[in-house]
């Protein structure tokens, strides 16, 4: 490798870093993000100390930063609102549903709402059914906002960058594992043995290919928390059976934009969806939909979904493990592909 | 300073403009819904005077109409976005309870409204423009949590926020009894925030008290929590009123217009009278000869 390659903790803290630097419009706000403590996450390390007039360490009052933090968009500023776990995004909805969202289009255009809500998302860590949810595809139901899902394969710091200079809001999802693991970027078009596609616009889509974009057996589009899993799959496949799979990791959830999976689609005739989230109504469901009426010919066989199962995340590893989708899934719902064979 | 006669003015023709639009739901000229302000003008008119449009900002509620005229002056933008009319101030978009016009912001979910004047407050304060954010409130949002979230920020940051509750002793249909524990006024004291009460529909008194709340905040930059105990004459909306017609009278004896009025000489008062209706014939006609808002050609 001839990049040195960093956690994604602390490229995330850099660019923050970065931002903070760079412009003094942004403002931010979240529970225990003073230094020394930095956050739960440590993602806002050192910005206490460095910004101290825009760091605010705030009570525990989701539901009213998400409206203050609007408050703030709404008057020019750029406001960052850290969101301890993705599970408490349920306390802010009202805002996002009635307010951040709407303001710009109901209000005809007469205002922005610039605002950056980041949080993390995911299990696997134990936490249990009130700190685990993987809760995008809650958002993808709001019209007027976007969802961006960092994974750590993108690049990260350009994500969060655009994310800030976004005009309208912005849900910033990263993931809990990710923190600790190195943001992999393409080194001379690779990552590992697999060739890799971006696509352009400032959140980009990543395309997998063991085949260097040859033909293929099928596509899983994932995000966030699941691509690493979706690319042992693959990997696994390749190695194991010979079965050569594409891969699109999704940076930008919403507006969903599918180009990338089209194109991916065209090449293989077969689609697998891959998210932590429940199954019901969900990323996979909404794609489903799309790619079946955007891309029916180059079908070979019905679009397969990996999710979580539709219940609760329990705490006990064995139990969370059995519920969250898991190298296995993936690998038995490309299987599962008509047409897909040893 | 403003004088009698322009108070009197403001809210005899707020008034005027939510009976027309009451009328003109039952000519079935307006569609969707509206919260009408009537018996409440004086709470308006006597804090509004104090705001300069220009500077101070407003986040009002789902009965916005008297904040909207006060602060504005549109009654053609507001009229027009009422009735779904092109040239509405929001184009037909936002209709009743989602206005914006400059500094002026309202929004129909209750409590919603009260950490966005929050955050605002805070963004004022940081550009260091000296504005005081104003947020009104009723009794029923005060079943809201998030009300007492933001008061706890905006008295722990101290941010320029004048919390106006207005209490109307209805929430839609039940009354204060049945909705509030406690008092009201102790809701803002015990987060530390300077408050003051009033039970009064003397437009005189509302102003000399808001006076001093804004003066206040504008001094220390620290929130003021001002309760008007007030009445509606009219329905929550349109026809949705149980309550005993001898309170509603009882209430009228009291009605911001009269008391005002009485101070006035009788020509002075139907000269005011006279202009208002003038001046809401010329808007209602326009307004009805508008276009309709139509979708975007795709």
């Amino acid at each position: 490798m001839s990049v040195p390659q960093k956690r994604c903790v602390q490229v995330l803290n850099e660019a923050l870093h970065e931002i903070f630097a760079s412009r003094a419009d942004v403002y931010l706000f979240g529970e225990d993000i003073l230094d020394p403590y930095g956050g739960a996450f440590k993602v806002t390390q050192g910005l206490s100390d460095g910004y101290p007039d825009r760091v605010f360490t705030t009570p525990i009052s989701e539901a009213s930063l998400f409206g203050v933090a609007a408050g703030m968009a709404l008057r020019g500023q750029r406001p960052i609102l850290e969101v301890m776990f993705g599970d408490f995004i349920a306390l802010g909805f009202d805002q996002v549903v009635n307010g951040i969202s709407k303001f710009r289009e109901m209000y005809d255009d007469q205002v922005m709402v610039p605002l950056v809500v980041r949080t993390p998302m995911g299990g696997r860590r134990g936490y249990g059914p009130t700190h685990s949810q993987s809760l995008e595809k809650l958002l993808l139901g709001i019209p007027n906002i976007c969802v961006v899902a960092a994974s750590e394969c993108h690049d990260l710091r350009a994500l969060l960058t655009h994310a800030v200079e976004d005009d309208g809001p912005v849900f910033f999802i990263e993931n809990k594992l990710m923190y600790g693991r190195v943001n992999r970027r393409p080194d001379d078009g690779h990552i590992g043995e697999l060739a890799v596609r971006e696509s352009s616009g400032p959140y980009p889509a990543l395309t997998f290919s063991g085949t260097n974009f040859a033909e293929a057996s099928a596509t899983v589009v994932t995000y966030g928390g699941m691509v690493p899993v979706v690319l042992d799959a693959v990997t696994g496949l390749i190695l194991e059976h010979e079965i050569f799979c594409e891969v699109v990791a999704l940076s930008q959830l919403l507006p969903m934009g599918l180009d990338a999976v089209y194109e991916s689609v065209g090449r293989t005739g077969a689609l697998v969806t891959a998210e932590e989230g429940t199954l019901t109504g969900g990323f996979g469901a909404e794609i489903a939909a799309r790619v079946q009426a955007a891309a029916w010919s180059d079908l070979r066989a019905p679009v397969q979904r990996v999710a979580a199962r539709d219940g609760i995340i329990p705490s006990a590893r064995p139990l969370e493990d059995a519920m969250l989708p898991s190298v296995h899934d993936v690998v038995e719902a490309i299987a599962a592909l008509e047409g897909v064979r040893q | 300073m403003a004088t009698l006669q322009t108070f009197y003015e403001r809210m005899f023709f707020i008034r005027r403009f939510e009976e027309s639009l009451l009328d003109l739901f039952s000519l079935g000229k307006l569609v969707g819904t509206t919260h009408t302000y009537i018996g409440q003008e004086a709470n308006a008119v006597g804090v509004i005077e104090h705001l300069d449009p220009d500077r101070d900002v407003i986040f009002s509620n789902h009965r916005c109409h008297g904040h909207y005229l006060a602060f504005t002056d549109d009654a053609f933008g507001l009229l027009c976005e009422v009735m779904g009319k092109a040239p509405g101030v929001c184009g037909g978009k936002g209709g009743s309870q989602h206005l914006c016009k400059g500094n002026f912001y309202s929004n129909g979910v209750l409590g919603s409204i009260v950490p966005v004047a929050t955050g605002i407050a805070l963004a004022e304060k940081k550009k260091g423009t000296g504005a005081v954010s104003t947020v009104f409130l009723g009794d029923g949002t005060l079943g809201e949590g998030v009300t007492y979230e933001s008061l706890n920020i905006a008295s722990l940051w101290q941010l320029p926020v004048l919390f106006v509750v207005e209490n109307n002793h209805y929430a839609q249909s039940t009354p204060v009894e049945l909705e509030l524990a406690g008092s009201i006024a102790a809701r803002g004291a015990a987060f530390g925030v300077e408050t003051a009460e009033l039970d009064t529909t003397d437009v005189d008194m509302i102003h000399e008290a808001a006076g001093q709340a804004i003066s206040r905040i504008r001094e220390t930059s620290a929130p003021y929590f001002l309760v008007l105990n007030t009445y509606r004459f009219s329905p929550h909306s349109k026809s949705d009123d149980q309550r005993d017609p001898a309170e509603i009278e009882e209430r009228r004896t009291r009605d911001p217009l009269l008391v005002a009025g009485a101070r006035l000489a009788d020509d002075e008062r139907s000269a005011i009278e006279a202009r208002c209706e003038e001046r809401l014939a010329e808007t209602v006609e326009a307004a009805d000869a508008a276009p309709a808002a139509q979708p975007e050609a795709a």
